[in-house]
């Protein structure tokens, strides 16, 4: 009979010459199964010498486990092997796009108009609307621009039959929210005007931002300071700003705004002012006591600077390949 | 307004080059649009006498011409103008000179015949756009002086941007006043010497109505020359700033308005007949107007008449049977205040617009009438001779406007301002700008001059001092008003959350124009909008829309025809309903897909998107506001969408929105090959939403039952789930349809709709006894609404 070293060692040959796990499990059988070698051996047990027993047991359970740790072993590299195998055959190119749709974008006008919300926002600015078809009172009379006030025909204004109008700019809305909230007062309120001219840089339909705060103790230098923290905010840089005086019937003093641009030109952005002591009066509030700013920007504009676009009427063709550059 | 620096520096001189003097208008309040120079290179251009003039042997349009330079020997020219002739002073550019056009003049032969230098025009000067010749220059000028001298050259021509407010400024006077007042340099004194009568003459003037014209002054002058051309000095001036030059009478009118800023007209004193009357037109009284243009006028309007009735439109333009001509030799000037509630907006009414009425509407000074009138007769009699008679100035005081003492508080204007201004520099600014200054306790009593009749209040004032102040000088300081925070509420979704949704959903956002096509509007709605504009830019932009469809729709076809297979588009923006005397203006969400769901790629197939793609957007939206109540979808008849493809959203009994298939018919009208899949929300009533409120989440397991019903087609799989989970509200958490089946085994007008429940319970596990009685109660609720038969 062979003694067991040596059947150990031609089990080890075997299983290390087992390519797959059916074959090592067919060494398996031949050792460990139930008619396997070593199975037979210690099913002899009993016809050995009772004093043997034990310590004949005791090597053949020993060789067992030998042989068995060696399936352990070899099972485990075999299924690594597989695994590598599988994973190599599951590789996918990974340069290949992702599945799915692609994302949409915002219009570069309600980019500009979000920002310009959100940087007011956090300074504690409510953001407000009002009606884009206007009655004249709200659009000219209460910003003290009477009948015939030669800034009317400045406006271009858009009319429906019997004096109604599209609003020329956002300022109804500081009458509005004054009246309806009284003052103090800090609001901002964008949305669409409208002004009757189309040419290369007039669309008829565009966007402002109108801005009030009004308070005891409101000046000039609030204004200016605020303003030039805004544009500031809103390029993300060191702006200079040249404040100029300038006429609009509702605030008094006015200023046009300009900023320092490229090359060092001037470039209006926005008009603004102290709010006329008639506008207050018009609203119900005592001049005496409040005084208050008001500025007017146009989105359009602040959107073409920062977006470099240079024609303003391409904000609204709609043209997807124009857009989709804004996402 | 243009104005000619050089014009401007002989009224004021400051020390200051051109663009700095601009950027000083600039910060004045008087913005410069643009500056334009002239003359920068003529300074070696003289002026020649033509001596000799004769044919060119070989060319019919040229001539031959000996010019004398000043030099004191005859040069030869050959010269090309058809105006040209003996005796003639024009200017004269010698080889060597560079003209303002960049061309550098040799010494050449022209067909065949040397030319040493050339005669030049006004526009090869850069003088002028057109020109029939070389420039003529008068007779008594010299040869071989320096045309820059005669032109009183270089000049910058200097465009203004007026501010309505400041009519004072509409005159090389007014900006003059500005730029003196700013720079401290002193002003050319503006009064005019009397000119003394020396005819006994007079027009007379009633004044019949003072209140609509308060003040009228006037000078008749006789026996002016005919043949009297205007100089060149004045000729040039009114060039500059953009005249041309009509004839003396004429060209002095327009001088003394530009100079002093009241407008004049001149009559044809021997063409008038009887007293001048100022008054109303009587409604549809009709004008000829000196363009010969016929007018019928308004009650409203102000007319100038004599005994044969209107002779001009008073402010805007003169008429046609009392104007001057050629031949007119006596002449009335009338130089008239008419105030500005008078005058607005009145030239307008009449499609005209003149120099004299924008000067009118923003108001002139209602003392410069008698100066303007001697002003223009001392000019007239330089140039045309003649003799004047008496100054005719009536007025009626009580109908002038007159400023009135303002009283302006040193603490006013340092809240302001937010700026302490010291009590000198305040003082100095108000007397630098003309004012009359009386300091007292609180500050200052000050009355403004005449010309700015555009003060009226303590702010006026306070915007003087800031504007001569500079505003750069006014320092920044934060300040907010002591507004409380903002509530950020949680009762309505936000805009910027939908739109950030649609972002990630592969929306692009457009945004389309608040007025369309009527017809547009009305194929979409199918109702003809009452909001119309009266004066559109455009037929295709003269209603407000009722749905925001049109725009986006067009928006789509325009990208379609650009090659844009895959649209996918909304825009949140206001839709406009009723009538004018109540409308309604509603925030609206829209949607447009169109084309392959995905963009093309090589792991997805390219299905189109269809209604159920949409339909998910749709419910992503209204997911953000809306959790556990109930939103159907309703087939719906649109006049713009296809039938059995569209369905209004209902929630809580009112329709929030409208999805569907835009119909074949409006696709094809817009060249639209593809399905194009629309929805459009009420924005307020579909974002309104609650604050969440927790429940408690059960701990124990659920079931899940799934089971196949067959219904008749006309059975929604809305009204399926609804009466399932009715069926056994407390334990069916949720009811999911997972199949739809028609076909082989199912009878036609029959489905199969296959449904699973989800149970729980949130104090015990549910044992499969409970789950078997909800099964057999969801089943006969089928069974007794729907007729619905168990599937096995």
């Amino acid at each position: 009979m062979q003694a067991l070293s040596e059947l150990i060692d031609q089990a080890a040959s075997e299983i290390d010459a087992a390519s797959d796990l059916a074959a090592l499990d067919a060494v398996r059988v031949s050792y460990l199964g139930k008619k396997g070698e070593l199975t037979a051996r210690l099913k002899s047990l009993g016809k050995l010498p009772a004093d043997q027993r034990a310590s004949v047991g005791q090597e053949i359970n020993q060789a067992k486990q030998s042989v068995q740790a060696l399936l352990n072993k070899q099972r485990e590299s075999l299924e690594n092997a597989a695994l590598e195998a599988k994973l190599a055959a599951d590789a996918v190119d990974v340069s290949l796009p992702g599945r799915g749709r692609s994302i949409g974008g915002r219009h570069p006008v309600s980019r500009a108009q979000s920002r310009i919300e959100r940087i007011f926002s956090n300074a504690g600015f409510g953001v407000r609307s009002g009606p884009e078809i206007e009655d004249d009172f709200h659009n000219f009379t209460a910003l003290n621009i009477p009948d015939n006030h030669p800034a009317r025909a400045s406006h271009d204004t858009f009319y429906f039959p019997g004096g109604k109008l599209l609003r020329t700019h956002t300022s109804p809305v500081q009458i509005r929210s004054i009246v309806k909230e009284g003052v103090p007062i800090r609001i901002i309120a964008p949305g669409r005007v409208y002004r009757c001219d189309s040419d290369q840089t007039h669309t008829p339909m565009f966007h402002q931002v109108e801005g009030l705060v009004i308070d005891e103790n409101i000046s000039f230098a609030n204004l200016k300071a605020v303003l030039h923290q805004f544009v500031e905010a809103f390029f993300e840089r060191k702006t200079e700003l040249r404040f100029r005086p300038s006429y609009f019937p509702f605030t008094e003093p006015s200023a046009e705004v300009d900023i320092r641009w490229n090359e060092g030109k001037w470039l209006e952005i926005l008009g603004c002012g102290m709010v006329h002591p008639n506008v207050l009066d018009s609203a119900g509030i005592d001049p005496e006591k409040y005084t208050g700013y008001a500025f007017g920007i146009g989105i359009e504009r602040l959107a073409m600077l920062r977006y470099n676009v240079s024609d303003l009427r391409t904000f609204f063709e709609n043209d997807l390949r124009f857009l989709q550059q804004f996402r | 307004m243009i104005i000619s620096e050089s014009w401007l520096r002989e009224w004021v001189n400051p020390d200051l080059d051109t663009e700095a003097l601009a950027h000083q208008l600039t910060m004045l309040g008087h913005e410069v649009k643009g500056i334009e120079y002239e003359g920068d290179s003529l300074a070696d251009i003289v002026v020649a006498e033509v001596a000799e003039v004769a044919k060119h042997p070989d060319a019919d349009k040229l001539s031959l011409c000996k010019v004398d330079d000043g030099s004191g020997t005859l040069v030869d020219v050959v010269c090309g103008a058809p105006n040209v002739v003996q005796g003639m002073k024009t200017p004269f550019a010698k080889p060597g000179v560079t003209l303002p056009n960049g061309m550098k003049l040799r010494k050449a032969k022209i067909r065949g015949i040397v030319s040493n230098g050339m005669l030049c025009s006004a526009v090869e000067l850069g003088l002028g756009d057109e020109s029939d010749g070389i420039l003529e220059l008068p007779h008594d000028t010299e040869a071989g002086s320096r045309l820059v001298d005669l032109l009183a050259l270089p000049d910058a021509k200097i465009d203004l941007d007026l501010t309505p407010n400041r009519g004072d400024c509409f005159s090389i006077l007014g900006i003059a006043r500005d730029v003196s007042a700013l720079t401290g340099v002193t002003l050319k004194d503006a009064a005019v010497a009397a000119v003394k009568a020396s005819a006994s003459d007079e027009q007379a003037v009633d004044l019949v109505n003072p209140a609509a014209c308060p003040r009228f002054a006037g000078r008749v002058i006789k026996g002016i020359d005919t043949q009297a051309k205007s100089p060149l000095w004045l000729t040039e001036r009114l060039r500059r700033v953009g005249l041309r030059a009509i004839s003396p009478v004429v060209d002095i009118t327009n001088y003394v308005m530009l100079e002093l800023g009241q407008p004049l007209h001149a009559y044809d004193f021997g063409r008038l007949t009887g007293a001048i009357r100022p008054r109303l037109a009587e409604q549809g009284e009709t004008l000829t107007l000196l363009d010969e243009k016929q007018l019928e006028l308004n009650a409203d309007t102000l007319v100038i008449t004599d005994d044969s009735g209107p002779i001009g439109l008073a402010g805007i333009m003169g008429g046609l049977s009392t104007a001057v001509t050629d031949a007119t030799t006596d002449v009335f000037f009338e130089a008239a205040f008419w105030p500005q509630d008078f005058m607005a907006g009145r030239a307008r009414s009449y499609g005209m617009h003149t120099d004299a009425s924008l000067r009118f509407e923003r108001g002139v000074d209602p003392t410069g009438q008698a100066r303007a009138v001697e002003r223009a007769t001392q000019l007239l009699l330089e140039i045309a001779g003649g003799s004047a008679g008496p100054l005719t100035d009536k007025k009626v005081q009580k109908h002038l406007p007159e400023n009135k003492i303002i009283v302006l508080r040193r603490d006013r204007l340092s809240c302001l301002l937010g700026v302490t201004i010291d009590d000198d520099e305040v003082q100095n600014i108000l007397l630098s700008l003309s004012m009359t200054v009386e300091s007292s306790a609180e500050g200052w009593n000050v009355l403004a001059p005449p010309h700015r009749f555009d003060i009226a209040i303590e702010a006026d004032l306070i915007e003087e001092v800031a504007r001569i102040h500079g505003y750069d000088s006014i320092p920044e300081s934060t300040a907010y008003a002591q507004a409380p925070l903002q509530t950020v509420t949680e009762t309505e979704v936000d805009f910027e959350r939908v739109a950030n949704t649609l972002v990630a959903r592969d929306y692009q956002e457009v945004i389309t124009y608040s007025f369309i096509d009527a017809v547009a509007n009305e194929d979409f709605t199918g109702a003809s909008s009452e909001l119309v504009l009266s004066n559109p830019i455009s037929s295709e932009m003269s209603v407000m829309r009722a749905s925001l469809w049109p725009g986006m729709v067009s928006a789509a076809s325009a990208n379609h025809s650009r090659q844009q297979d895959r649209v996918r588009l909304f825009e949140i923006s206001k839709s406009f309903h009723g009538t004018l005397d109540e409308h309604t203006e509603v925030v609206r969400i829209a949607g447009l897909v169109s084309g392959p769901l995905r963009p093309e790629q090589w792991a997805s197939s390219s299905e189109n998107a269809d209604f159920f793609d949409i339909k998910a957007d749709v419910e992503a939206i209204l997911g953000l506001a809306i959790r556990d109540e109930k939103i159907e979808f309703s087939a719906l008849e649109h006049p713009a969408l296809q039938p059995g493809q569209s369905a209004q959203i209902v929630r809580g009994g009112e329709v929030i929105g409208v999805v569907g298939k835009l119909h074949p018919r409006i696709a094809k009208a817009y060249d639209l090959k593809r399905a194009v899949y629309l929805f459009e929300l009420d924005a307020v009533k579909s974002l309104r939403t609650s604050v969440p409120s927790a429940r408690t989440i059960s701990k124990f397991p659920a079931i899940r039952r799934d089971i196949a019903v067959i219904v008749d087609d006309a059975i929604s799989a809305e009204q399926i789930v609804g009466v399932v989970a009715a069926s056994s509200p407390d334990l069916i958490q949720a009811v999911r349809i997972f199949d739809i089946y028609k076909g082989d085994g199912i009878e036609v007008g029959r489905k199969s709709v296959a449904i699973g429940l989800i149970l729980q319970e949130t104090s015990r596990t549910l044992t499969d006894d409970d789950a078997d009685v909800a099964m057999a109660a969801a089943v006969k609720i089928l069974e007794d609404q729907f007729a619905a038969v168990l599937r096995d």
